[in-house]
């Protein structure tokens, strides 16, 4: 028994192996698969649906030009719900189709899951909208890439402000305990700590949804804080502003994109004139950007969606660097990614050793006359 | 010193805010012992019908004291009425049923309510404008505490007083106790309890209308969901206070509203939850009643 389990053994083993050969001859002719992965249903949906609709626009462009390397681009849209467990699927599932490069996934944490089943098959693999700073900084993907930056990016940029343009010394930082708040929170504070330039008077988690923040809001000026960093989303954030600005507290108030929303400056009203919030980089008067968005109007009669101008730009690099290097080769495109600058929606951009774009970030808005300002 | 008066008022604003709604939950259940879940849901109805009104009648140019009173009425009598059919609607057909059942039909009448405003109204927030008008006597001490604070505080002691005087002295309020204390008995001495239960209900929910006006104006936001936390906290207190007793309702929200704010204010707002809950425990270990319940059969 036990040997004719082992001569299975040997034929299912000989047998996967002839596969693989065989998927490998036709990495080399036919299309180019370019995989498409995120959130495509589910309550996420939203994220993940305009990065389809942009993969379509750049590929449409590019076959319409005859394709790359002589040969056509195709895409695989595969659904991962923005759940890890589902996403682990969705990749092995794009590879079992012999996808060349991979556009997504959507969420950090179905990203992060995917991942290691890429980088087993090295293959590329290039988020739009993934913000978790390790899935870069940690080095354990060199096939990945994202053109969108970092959480920390945003708390980086927080602290620079604080320290450099309002020239601060005491400052409090805030946050409402969630994964996304408590995470940039605790970025400006370590920030913070390290510049040595000013202290940190205050750092506390709020209750989100709690009836009344009086007492923190009191705490805060007690403190003597020069300015708040508040690490949340919008509805917390109006109530402190309300509540500091009601009791006359003229302390700067610095947030994220959670807060760059009308919603926010709908809600607070008066209260939110000043209120410093960081945000993606403009990019509204670039060309490209126009033009992408002017394709996405024709085509599907409505404005894009979340990260449509992210993708867009993804799926322009990986296309680019596949021509640039040649061939679908991993080496070959993950070199021109780091090398060749391509022409996006979102800029010149081109990839750093860790897979961050280089010249996407963002940039400190504030609101003025009910709306928000870009600060030069 | 000043720091201390600040977060005591604070804590007596919030406290203020906890007990209004408590009320509610501590009439309905001395009367029916039915934790009524959907009473944060008529807090918010409360104050999404404030809001519609007030947009209106500011549209038409009413001034500020004449909003301020018609929204608060308006939102008390829907308030009222919703409280009215809910009772009839989900807790009326249970009345013989085990205690449980009623109590899966109020938190299914709070889910339901919570989704019907999201699909009528809006899931976003709303901005609710400042309906409660400024005192000129308030400006020396707004450093302290503001107009829309000291309000929510006196409308909870009023309203306090007042129900206190109708369940001691007035005719519904002994045909009250009496239900509350023998439901049968009460009957065959000739208490309309369905009526008495009608009462208790609407005299619940406006107070829950009351609430959500004045909260809703001091915060200065609302959307479908703000029902839900308030009534948790709220339902704290009048655990705290013990339930079924109105001066333990208001006490339980003074004593939560107090916990909170002093320990955000002098440890951290990381565990203002930690410390409320760890002196709702406490509390109930050594007084199982809670503060000012008594276990018996007198509840009211």
């Amino acid at each position: 028994m036990k040997y004719i389990s082992g001569r299975l053994f040997l034929t299912a083993a000989v047998l996967l192996s002839m596969m693989i050969t065989i998927s490998c001859t036709k990495h080399e002719s036919g299309s180019i698969k370019v995989g498409v992965a995120g959130a495509h249903s589910g309550d996420l949906a939203s994220y993940g649906l305009p990065t389809v609709k942009a993969a379509e626009l750049v590929v449409k462009d590019i076959n319409a030009r005859g394709g790359i390397l002589g040969r056509k681009v195709e895409l695989l849209v595969e659904d991962d719900v923005c759940k890890p467990e589902v996403a682990t699927n969705t990749a092995s599932k794009l590879l079992s189709q012999d996808v060349h490069v991979v556009l997504g996934h959507i969420c950090s944490g179905a990203t992060k899951a995917a991942l290691g089943i890429y980088k087993e098959s090295r293959t590329i693999t290039m988020s739009p909208s993934a913000t978790n700073p390790p899935l870069t900084q940690s080095g354990d993907y060199p096939n990945f890439f994202r053109t969108i930056a970092s959480d920390d990016a945003q708390a980086k940029l927080e602290v620079d402000f604080a320290l450099d343009i309002l020239k601060l010394k005491r400052i409090a930082v805030l946050h409402d305990k969630g994964d996304y708040g408590k995470g940039l929170a605790e970025f400006a504070r370590g920030f913070l700590e390290k510049s040595g330039k000013a202290e940190v008077v205050l750092y506390e988690g709020i209750t989100p949804g709690a009836v009344d923040y009086s007492a923190v809001v009191q705490k805060i000026k007690n403190s003597g804080a020069g300015a708040v960093i508040y690490g949340g989303y919008h509805p917390e954030a109006s109530k402190l502003v309300m509540l500091m600005r009601k009791k006359k507290m003229g302390t700067f108030f610095i947030s994220d994109d959670g807060v760059k929303d009308v919603t926010f400056i709908k809600v607070a009203g008066e209260y939110a004139e000043g209120v410093y919030a960081t945000g993606p980089m403009d990019v509204s008067k670039n060309p490209l950007a126009i033009a992408a968005n002017d394709a996405h109007k024709k085509t599907y009669g409505s404005d894009p969606g979340a990260f449509f101008l992210n993708a867009y730009a993804a799926a322009q690099a990986l296309l680019n660097a596949i021509e640039k290097g040649g061939s679908t080769e991993y080496k070959a495109v993950s070199n021109a990614l780091r090398t060749e600058y391509v022409d996006t929606p979102l800029g010149k951009i081109k990839f750093d050793e860790r897979g961050d774009a280089i010249g996407v970030g963002f940039s400190m808005y504030q609101v003025k006359n009910g709306e928000y300002v870009e600060v030069k | 010193m000043e720091y201390f008066v600040q977060l005591f008022m604070g804590g007596l604003t919030r406290g203020s805010i906890y007990a209004l709604i408590a009320l509610g939950y501590t009439m309905v259940y001395g009367i029916i012992e039915l934790i009524n879940f959907a009473h944060g849901e008529i807090y918010m109805i409360g104050a999404f019908t404030a809001l519609i009104i007030a947009s209106v009648l500011t549209l038409h140019g009413f001034n500020e004291i004449a909003i301020f009173v018609l929204a608060s009425l308006a939102a008390v009598i829907y308030s009222s009425a919703y409280g009215f059919t809910i009772e009839k609607i989900a807790y009326k057909p249970l009345r013989h049923a085990p205690r449980l059942s009623p109590l899966i039909s109020a938190i299914g009448m709070s889910i339901f309510l919570q989704n019907y405003v999201l699909l009528a109204q809006t899931s976003d927030f709303l901005p609710f404008p400042g309906l409660i008008p400024e005192f000129g006597f308030m400006k020396k001490y707004e450093h302290i505490s503001s107009s829309a604070e000291l309000m929510i505080f006196l409308t909870t002691a009023v309203v306090m007083v007042i129900l206190t005087c109708v369940i001691k002295f007035t005719k519904i309020g002994k045909a009250m106790r009496a239900t509350a204390q023998d439901r049968k008995m009460a009957m065959l001495v000739g208490v309309d309890i369905n009526r008495i239960i009608s009462i208790t209900f609407i005299i619940g929910s406006a107070l829950a209308a009351v609430g959500g006006v004045l909260i809703a104006s001091h915060i200065g936001q609302i959307n479908f969901y703000i029902g839900f936390i308030v009534g948790i906290k709220a339902f704290t207190a009048a655990v705290l206070g013990g339930i079924g007793s109105i001066p333990g309702a208001v006490l339980g929200g003074f004593i939560l509203g107090w916990t909170e704010s002093f320990a955000t204010g002098y440890v951290s707002s990381d565990y203002e939850d930690v410390f409320a809950f760890a002196l709702l425990v406490l509390i109930l270990i050594f007084r199982p009643a809670g503060l000012l319940g008594k276990s018996g059969s007198q509840k009211v």
